[in-house]
């Protein structure tokens, strides 16, 4: 009796750590922030003495020239760096997707950018767009021409900003889409070439919808993640100059520390969470579609045979 | 690989090597930069001979150095500091995060008493959080309410948080591959829960485990804004140091790029020895919803 019941527990043993530590250090955090969004806050305060303002914030905000600002300039630069990075990383996945030497080393190298802190990396790409020293102004002016204001002229820093985040996440794209190509069904390829199916066909007609799935969902990801990059362009811009590459990350870390108003950062934050919300929501409804229509195709093929 | 091994038009190799050589750049022109002097970096004809000295690795380290290198006037101890609490803030980060991630895992997987859409839904939903999002309400609830701002325990808390989700969504994939039949075996041998757990499932999920431990010390090892918010001086990070010493005007490059190269050496060596766990880790986490 007394073992029946451990086992019972187990489960719930199992999984309670986990789930204190979430729910104290994750999902009260969050709800504590849709609280503080409704408040007046400064960091000198404890929350109980900050006033309650109701939607303030959020209209405040949305009448703030900055803030319209900073969300077109968050949803300028994930739009571009996704689409940007679909079409390199599935582009050179198409194209090396053969037995080459040397591949494993790519692969190997390809992680590096991800794998260093966001931080390092923009680091570095601050010391290569560096108007003097750096490598790019260097060459330029070594070929006779003019130095470019890589990250002091607003459009040319979110240019530069987009080249760092491109640099640095193509890889992902790139390995994710050579292993869906690496699983896909040999038959359907050897197929398409016995009916006589050019190069092009095969990756349009047979390639590309194969991989359909797992790009959907990478791209999902990456745009994802694009939302919440931050310490690369703090390192390389600051936001600056001006509002040019000033992402909402940014903007809500600056509220919160340069001009002491947690209560609208934390409104700020909220919006981004919702963005964010509806984005995942949208994968894995996704992800289901797709499970529960290939099991119906699974099931019908089963049928016929 | 059973395919026969064709000649390969040579200007795939020549893309192929361009492609390794535009991602190893960056970092190798970190490296090279790291390893000169501050003249040799400033002056305006760039050539590649140089004399490669370590002298900004020892301004960068001097605290923690058994000797004084001689042309350090005055010696920073931030940077010293900031390693070792890098060191205890990732590493601890990653065994709490593992062990509790692992236990979590198995438990959705093996006795099902929760929908597992429900679970990989909401841990979707939370790896999705930005740490910008978490900042005010981490600031203010761990000053305020817990009283552990400015200590390593309070990192060491949301970089925990952080990263279970992500750590429970891969592992769940490993451990729905572990055949049932084996457990039930060592089940009808006399093995308890727990021993079967630690005896039978948790050898068979090495990969996974060794994909989720990596990227956990990534995210603990690399993370800014947090650890700039939660840190006091004595328990700042290595970014968080970095990112205080260029905000001022003159940069000096050579140490900066120093201590950016130290940071970058841990990720960089597990790169190097476990990039296939790696890879399985970034696939299966993001092909298996």
């Amino acid at each position: 009796m007394q073992t029946a019941n451990a086992n019972r527990l187990t489960p719930y043993l199992f999984l309670a750590p986990a789930a204190i530590v979430l729910a104290v250090a994750l999902m009260y955090p969050i709800g504590y922030m849709i609280w503080a969004s409704f408040l007046k806050w400064n960091p000198s305060q404890r929350i109980g003495e900050a006033e309650f303002v109701g939607l303030r914030n959020y209209i405040f905000l949305l009448q703030d020239p900055a803030f319209r600002e900073s969300f077109w300039v968050t949803v300028k630069f994930s739009a571009i760096v996704v689409t940007l990075e679909m079409f390199l990383g599935v582009g050179l996945a198409l194209l090396l997707d053969r037995q080459l030497r040397g591949m494993t080393l790519l692969r190997t190298v390809f992680i590096l950018p991800m794998m260093i802190a966001p931080i390092v990396v923009g680091l570095m790409w601050r010391y290569m767009y560096h108007p003097t020293v750096g490598i790019f102004n260097r060459t330029l002016k070594s070929m006779g021409f003019d130095g470019i204001p890589w990250l002091s002229d607003g459009d040319w820093a979110f240019a530069s900003v987009i080249i760092a985040d491109v640099w640095q996440w193509t890889p992902f794209i790139f390995i994710l889409s050579l292993a869906a190509l690496q699983s896909m069904p040999k038959s359907a390829m050897e197929a398409a070439r016995i009916d006589g199916a050019s190069g092009w066909q095969l990756i349009w007609y047979i390639k590309l919808p194969l991989m359909m799935p797992v790009l959907i969902v990478t791209a999902l990801l990456r745009l994802i993640d694009a939302f919440k990059v931050l310490e690369v362009i703090l390192v390389m811009t600051n936001g600056g100059p001006g509002l040019s590459t000033e992402i909402l990350s940014i903007r809500i870390s600056r509220t919160a520390s340069e001009f002491r108003d947690l209560g609208t950062a934390a409104a700020m934050s909220n919006m981004l969470l919702i963005l964010l919300l509806v984005l995942t929501f949208a994968m894995f409804l996704y992800s289901k579609i797709t499970e529960i229509r290939s099991a119906r195709l699974r099931i019908a093929a089963e049928g016929e045979s | 690989m059973s395919a026969p091994v064709q000649r390969q038009n040579p200007a795939f190799y020549a893309l192929l090597a361009c492609l390794i050589v535009m991602s190893v750049g960056p970092i190798l022109m970190m490296l090279i930069t790291s390893l000169r002097l501050n003249v040799d970096i400033m002056s305006t004809t760039s050539s590649l001979l140089f004399m490669p000295t370590l002298r900004n690795y020892e301004t960068a380290l001097c605290d923690v150095l058994w000797y004084t290198p001689e042309h350090v006037d005055f010696c920073d101890p931030t940077f010293g500091r900031a390693l070792g609490n890098s060191l205890v803030v990732a590493i601890t980060s990653t065994v709490l995060t593992l062990v509790l991630g692992t236990m979590a895992a198995y438990a959705i997987v093996r006795f099902r008493f929760m929908g597992r859409d429900v679970v990989s839904l909401t841990t979707l939903m939370m790896r999705m959080v930005p740490p910008a999002v978490l900042l005010v309400p981490v600031f203010g609830i761990w000053t305020f309410q817990f009283g552990i701002n400015g200590t390593k325990g309070g990192i060491i808390l949301i970089y925990v948080a952080m990263n279970l989700p992500f750590v429970i969504w891969i592992l769940q994939s490993f451990i729905v591959q572990v055949p049932i039949q084996l457990e039930e075996s060592a089940r009808m041998d006399g093995a308890g829960p727990f021993q079967v757990f630690f005896l039978v499932v948790l050898p068979l999920i090495k990969p996974g485990l060794a994909a989720a431990a990596i990227f956990t010390f990534r995210v603990a090892w690399n993370e800014f804004l947090l650890g700039n918010a939660l840190s006091d001086r004595n328990s700042r990070t290595v970014p968080v140091t970095i990112v205080n010493s260029i905000t001022e005007f003159d940069i000096d490059w050579g140490v900066i790029m120093a201590t950016g190269m130290l940071l970058a050496i841990p990720p960089i060596i597990f790169t190097l020895i476990a990039s296939r766990q790696i890879i399985t880790g970034m696939t299966a986490g993001a092909v298996k919803g």
